[in-house]
């Protein structure tokens, strides 16, 4: 009987010390980046190298579960409730969406990491078939009535956002003013024989369906392109001026209070601009913001002068609801040329 | 008229059933459908109008609309000798037709989309052929025809199978051996017993096509005005984050669609009453 009492004392003893001694050594944590879809490799490789680096500093495990969609798709699961504790998204008016609609996240949410909260960049370039057979230049290549010219639409896909108003940042420019800029912009979309409705149709449109003579592109979504199908059937041009297109970073304020993981979330968006952050970043083919790291890839990333959101539309909500709200400047567009 | 309950049937579980079938339809259908319209309500009248009368939308509408019917119409006739084929006949090969009709089941709509528009594109097995001719399918408002028409094709033969199994042959001999012409013994004949099944395929068919998204955004080309369909439309309104434009869109859908079903189910109890 004794001996009976003193093996239920000793598992029971066990049994709480299992539960105790593992949160004192080390704590097992998960958050969950929810983010868009052309990330997804990145943040695989980023998510190993920030786990090591905080299992190093502090002790405990992360891991990082990730989810990958269009940009605006997984702005309104947040919205609606999915608990991502960072949202990593392809444009600022994403993150305001949420910070707006389910007040979820600080207003503020910029100003609160360097470069605008944006740790990596990338810019609006254009993938062209082998040989450049059209002699496709600079943007106003792409009006030219014989070009054909492939791009997502901007209303369903937050990357085609950047491309619409990099044509038309080119237009303001070159020509000085709205009204020809607007003029600029309806003749390259006479050109657009199918607007798809995310980045990735479009470039499968491009690239598989061999329709168009030019893909409005992502940087790093041409390389890749051209890494993944071989150098031999496509080549990038690069124009002139194109948009500085930054893709926002945030923790999620409500979901991060709630389980208790604001520190290790900021820590998790901190650690994009560290060097090895900003290494894996520019691997991935998006342009580091250090500048060390900048001289280090100099070769993947050609230079050319960039404007930003802010500086000639007056940041995202502005150029939102001019562009691309209904009854703004895409539909009007679409209203002119209609055919 | 009868418009009462049926009487029960002599199996007890009438109260149980049609409880469980309340509910289970309440839970499942009518609170989200409830939810939709509860949200439209969120609008005044001049709003809601604004939306629906909104150029690109109304376009949208009538593609969507008028698409869906078309390729309703060609299913039906199609249809209906697919049915007759795998009903009346035995061929090498019947059950693998058999099963193939239901792919389009099966198959995710977003793959079927994507199959199609390789095909059909200028680069295509069959685009290739048919570019030379000035004819385009891909990326244009034949195409998402030709998307409906896939998916919508398996309502109609399997609505319509079963019954020409069931049909007895005899009353076709019977036809034939009072003088009938086979024009006549269809017309008169097999048509009227097919037409109640042939119309519910019909309206299954032309509500499916109605609600497709998948294989339409990648076989279209999306041009506003041209070839956009009204889900995606909705879809549109949801990415700007514009939920009420989106939820006016869908209202307005969920009622057209529900006065034609119901039409078509009223054309249908009258065909069968009148052919009993």
């Amino acid at each position: 009987m004794k001996f009976l009492y003193t093996q239920r004392l000793f598992s029971l003893a066990v049994a709480v010390l299992a539960l105790i001694v593992p949160s004192i050594h080390a704590a097992d944590i998960s958050l969950l980046n929810v983010s868009y879809d052309p990330t997804r490799e990145f943040y695989k490789e980023y998510n190993q190298a920030f786990a090591k680096h905080w299992k190093e500093i502090k002790g405990d495990n992360v891991t990082v579960r990730q989810s990958h969609g269009g940009s605006g798709a997984q702005a309104r699961s947040v919205i609606d409730g999915l608990d991502a504790d960072v949202v990593t998204l392809a444009l600022a008016y994403d993150v305001d969406a949420i910070a707006e609609k389910a007040h979820a996240i600080d207003p503020n949410w910029q100003k609160r990491f360097t470069h605008n909260s944006a740790p990596y960049t990338s810019t609006i370039v254009f993938l062209v078939r082998k040989g450049n057979p059209k002699g496709i230049h600079d943007w106003d290549d792409l009006a030219k009535p014989d070009v054909k010219v492939i791009t997502p639409n901007p209303k369903t896909s937050g990357g085609a956002r950047w491309n619409h108003l990099a044509a038309w940042g080119y237009g303001l420019e070159k020509y000085g003013s709205e009204e020809k800029a607007r003029e600029f912009v309806s003749k390259i979309y006479a050109n657009v024989p199918v607007l798809d409705s995310g980045a990735r149709g479009a470039t499968n449109t491009f690239v598989q369906r061999g329709l168009g003579d030019v893909l409005i592109a992502w940087e790093n979504e041409a390389i890749l392109s051209i890494k993944e199908l071989g150098p031999d059937k496509f080549d990038i041009v690069v124009p002139s001026i194109s948009i500085l297109a930054e893709p926002s970073v945030s923790i999620v304020d409500k979901n991060v209070e709630k389980k208790g993981t604001k520190e290790v979330a900021t820590a998790y968006l901190e650690y994009l601009y560290s060097k090895e952050g900003q290494r894996i970043a520019a691997k991935n083919y998006y342009r580091p913001t250090d500048p060390e790291i900048i001289k280090e890839s100099e070769s993947t990333f050609p230079k050319l002068k960039l404007f930003t959101i802010d500086a000639l539309f007056n940041g995202w909500g502005e150029a939102q609801k001019k562009h691309f709200a209904d009854g703004g400047e895409f539909d009007k567009i679409f209203a002119s040329i209609k055919r | 008229m009868k418009w009462r309950f049926r009487k029960p049937s002599v199996l007890p579980g009438f109260g149980l059933t049609l409880g469980f079938s309340l509910t289970y339809v309440t839970l499942l259908v009518l609170i989200p459908l409830g939810g939709l319209l509860l949200y439209t309500t969120k609008l005044s009248w001049s709003e809601f109008s604004a939306v629906i009368i909104d150029p690109r939308v109304l376009a949208s509408f009538k593609l969507s609309f008028g698409a869906s019917l078309i390729a309703a119409v060609i299913n039906l006739f199609f249809g209906l000798i697919i049915a007759w084929a795998l009903a009346r006949y035995n061929f090498l090969g019947k059950k693998i037709v058999d099963a193939l009709v239901d792919l389009p089941f099966a198959l995710p709509t977003a793959v079927a989309g994507i199959a199609l528009a390789a095909i059909f594109a200028q680069t295509g097995w069959i685009g290739r052929l048919l570019d030379p001719l000035g004819i385009v399918i891909a990326y244009s408002r034949a195409g998402v025809v030709v998307a409906l028409i896939f998916i919508g094709l398996p309502f109609v033969v399997r609505t319509v199978q079963p019954v020409i199994e069931e049909f007895e042959k005899e009353f076709e001999e019977a036809a034939t051996s009072l003088g009938a012409s086979w024009v006549q013994t269809f017309t008169r004949v097999i048509l009227p017993s097919l037409l109640p099944a042939l119309l519910t395929g019909f309206a299954l068919s032309f509500a499916r096509a109605l609600g497709e998204y998948g294989s339409i955004i990648f076989i279209s080309s999306n041009m506003p005005f041209v070839s956009e369909i009204v889900p995606l439309i909705i879809v549109t309104k949801l990415s700007q984050f514009d939920y009420v434009g989106a939820t006016a869109v869908g209202t307005v859908m969920l009622l057209a669609t529900f006065i034609i079903l119901f039409l078509i189910n009223a054309i249908q109890i009258y065909s069968r009453e009148k052919s009993l």
